[in-house]
């Protein structure tokens, strides 16, 4: 093999924003080290997840780079400069930092909380108002409306955008998460999960995130730092190679059975090809209709609105029952398994298993169809990318072969 | 469920804030108007009564009014003094540093409380004289310990992930302690406060015993001078003072205790 650290970022410039050197932690009173002898770095603009079974040290290790823990020894660099004996509360507020529990200050309102960093570090009361407002609109919460509340007026789901809005508030280049979407039912946090991948194409941050959720891991992931005992790396890697190709036992113990199928949330609907199908106009008569399922391979016809939203399935046992002549507007089966562009593949086959339906419909942001995903699609994606990820890694060893040779 | 994500706000447990405490306008007045009642109806009951010279003599509007004055003194002054010993000892006895002398420091100020304070004062008069500051050492050594309780009972309580994310956000411990442990901590603190502030006002009594005056006086000289009209209106307005005192640590409870809690 290569020496690969020249590709990568050295301590005093290059691509890594924050880059931790032989970092260890040790408890008093514990015999074996929380943290052992870690080196890594996490490049600019990336989300890294570490992930591990509890206990593995990822919190610690997390907490270290911001030094809420104290690293036993050591080094962290943060955009090159060695911070690990400046001020850690000056070095705190350049860093966001979202914690399970998120820890709101139960006595400030909601503005005050997000307040707290642009405070400590002086900014003016206009500009600070400024942006609260800004950030809670951002995360879809009218300013007006919640500004003055106090936290205990606020749902799980608003506590938690809270949280992240707090930690942003500040604009830092990088943030910490500590399992920021732990302590939340699952279909809000599949929203919450969207919406922050939707700010972070925006925002860029640098961020670690900590999960034991291997699929929130490969969802949320540029790369994925999976940890075992003692917060040693079995593998980092973005999560399409680690899917495919898991560095050994542990790994692929950690991944689970269902790597296939993991593999399905990496993908989303705008990147997959979309398929026609026959569509008619609700106006349309029944002629019309039975006319265009005739021509068609298609066992049935998706009736649009004005507005080009999806309103009915119709096939032609509907037609049928119908009759000739009949109206079309109270037959056929509604449109289930309606998904956006920016949803998993993985969200979009659960979709269509619990509508029983083979196909999706896909829609824009206003609810205008755009075309169709199908059982097909969706199996082609996956064996596609396995064979290309397979391609892609075969090539790389080949190369590495001949340098070293 | 359709995999839409607009950012709709979930406002299914939202709701406007309630106000913390329930009480009406007449709730407020109830207590006031029965005291107010009782001293009026004593002031008629005693007026209306052939008193003996004795009595005339000590149950003047001016002597009761320096005994209540003296009284307010004592309650007063011991209840400052637990406040500024308490609550400083309090807080450094829940920092990380003090956590192995903390229990040999509750023991001490344990002592204070289990000896009782009529023997307490007795002893003090004996070693120090007797006077308005030996009393005040007796209330203070007995009302310590509630409110450095409370006082660390409430720094304690204050969620560690609220503290954990005011450090992570690169306050100072300093500003932790002052602008998130404080003020969480007050409802706890204000409780031990009201309960000193009580037991004050009812102990201040002994002082009579050891001439540091008070309402005591009234009821100490109706026992000796053997004069039940005295005693009674002692006991009465003590009993009056310290429901009125209680009733307004009461309120400074409600007043201060931080908003969104």
């Amino acid at each position: 093999m290569t020496d690969g650290n020249d590709a990568t970022a050295t301590p005093d410039g290059g691509s890594a924003k924050i880059r931790l050197e032989n970092l260890s932690k040790r408890f008093p009173g514990q015999p074996e080290a929380a943290v052992d002898d870690l080196t890594l770095e996490i490049p600019e603009g990336e989300i890294v997840i570490f992930v591990g079974p509890s206990g593995c040290g990822k919190t610690t290790t997390m907490k270290l780079i911001n030094r809420i823990i104290e690293p036993s020894s050591g080094r962290i660099f943060l955009d090159g400069e060695d911070v690990t004996k400046v001020n850690p509360d000056q070095l705190r507020r350049r860093i966001g930092y979202v914690i399970q529990q998120i820890g709101l200050f139960p006595h400030m309102t909601i503005a005050e909380n997000i307040a707290t960093v642009p405070k400590l570090l002086g900014w003016k009361r206009e500009r600070i108002a400024e942006r609260v407002d800004e950030l809670l609109e951002t995360v879809g919460m009218d300013a007006d409306e919640y500004r003055g509340r106090y936290p205990k007026e606020l749902s799980g789901g608003q506590l938690q955008r809270v949280g992240v809005t707090r930690a942003m508030s500040a604009d830092p280049d990088v943030m910490l998460m500590d399992e920021p979407f732990g302590a939340i039912d699952p279909i809000t946090r599949d929203r919450l999960q969207n919406e922050f991948l939707r700010v972070q194409e925006r925002i860029h941050k640098t961020i670690v995130f900590v999960t034991h959720d291997i699929d929130e891991a490969i969802k949320m992931g540029d790369r994925i730092a999976i940890l075992s005992d003692q917060s040693h790396i079995a593998q980092f890697d973005t999560p399409e190679r680690i899917l495919v190709n898991p560095a050994n036992d542990y790994v692929a113990d950690f991944i689970g059975r269902g790597a296939s199928l993991k593999r399905l949330s990496l993908s989303r609907v705008r990147d997959v090809e979309l398929h026609d199908w026959p569509t008619a106009d609700e106006g349309a008569s029944h002629d019309e209709v039975s006319r265009l399922l005739q021509s068609s391979d298609k066992s049935a016809v998706l009736i649009l609105d004005s507005q080009r939203r999806p309103l009915r399935w119709v096939n032609a046992e509907h037609l049928q029952r119908t009759g000739d002549g009949g109206s079309l507007a109270e037959t056929g089966l509604p449109p289930e398994a309606v998904v956006q562009p920016n949803a998993t593949l993985s969200d979009t086959l659960n979709e269509m298993l619990t509508a029983r339906y083979s196909t999706a419909i896909v829609v824009d942001q206003s609810h205008a169809y755009q075309g169709i995903v199908d059982i097909d699609t969706i199996n082609e994606t996956v064996r596609s990318m396995r064979t290309a990820e397979r391609g892609r890694l075969r090539a790389e060893s080949s190369e590495a072969e001949e340098v070293s040779s | 469920m359709s995999v839409t994500q607009e950012g709709h706000p979930d406002t299914e447990s939202s709701f406007v804030g309630t106000s913390y405490h329930g009480r009406s306008l007449i709730g407020y007045l109830f207590l006031p108007a029965l005291l107010l009642a009782a001293v009026v109806a004593l002031f008629v009951a005693v007026s209306g009564r052939e008193l003996s010279s004795g009595e005339q003599r000590r149950l003047t509007l001016d002597n009761i009014a320096v005994n209540a004055w003296q009284h307010l003194q004592l309650s007063a002054v011991s209840t400052a003094l637990v406040l500024l010993i308490a609550i400083p000892v309090g807080i450094l006895l829940t920092r990380p540093f003090a956590r192995s002398i903390t229990p040999p420091a509750i023991a001490v100020f344990n002592v204070g409380q289990a000896v009782p304070s009529i023997g307490l004062i007795a002893l003090l008069a004996i070693a120090v004289g007797i006077g308005f500051w030996p009393v005040i050492f007796a209330l203070v050594a007995y009302t310590v310990l509630p409110v450095l309780r409370n006082t660390m009972v409430g720094l304690r309580q204050v969620d560690a992930s609220v503290i954990e994310s005011a450090r992570g956000m690169g306050m100072t411990k300093r500003a932790v302690l002052a602008r998130i442990e404080l003020p969480l901590a007050v409802p706890i603190i204000m409780a031990g406060l009201r309960t000193a502030l009580t037991i004050n006002v009812g102990t201040a009594t002994l002082g009579a015993f050891v001439g540091a005056g008070g309402l005591g006086e009234l009821i100490v000289a109706g026992i000796v001078q053997n004069k039940q009209l005295i005693l009674i209106v002692g006991a009465v307005l003590v009993a009056v003072f310290a429901l009125l005192i209680d009733y307004l640590a009461g309120i400074a409870e409600e007043v201060l205790r931080p908003r969104g809690l």
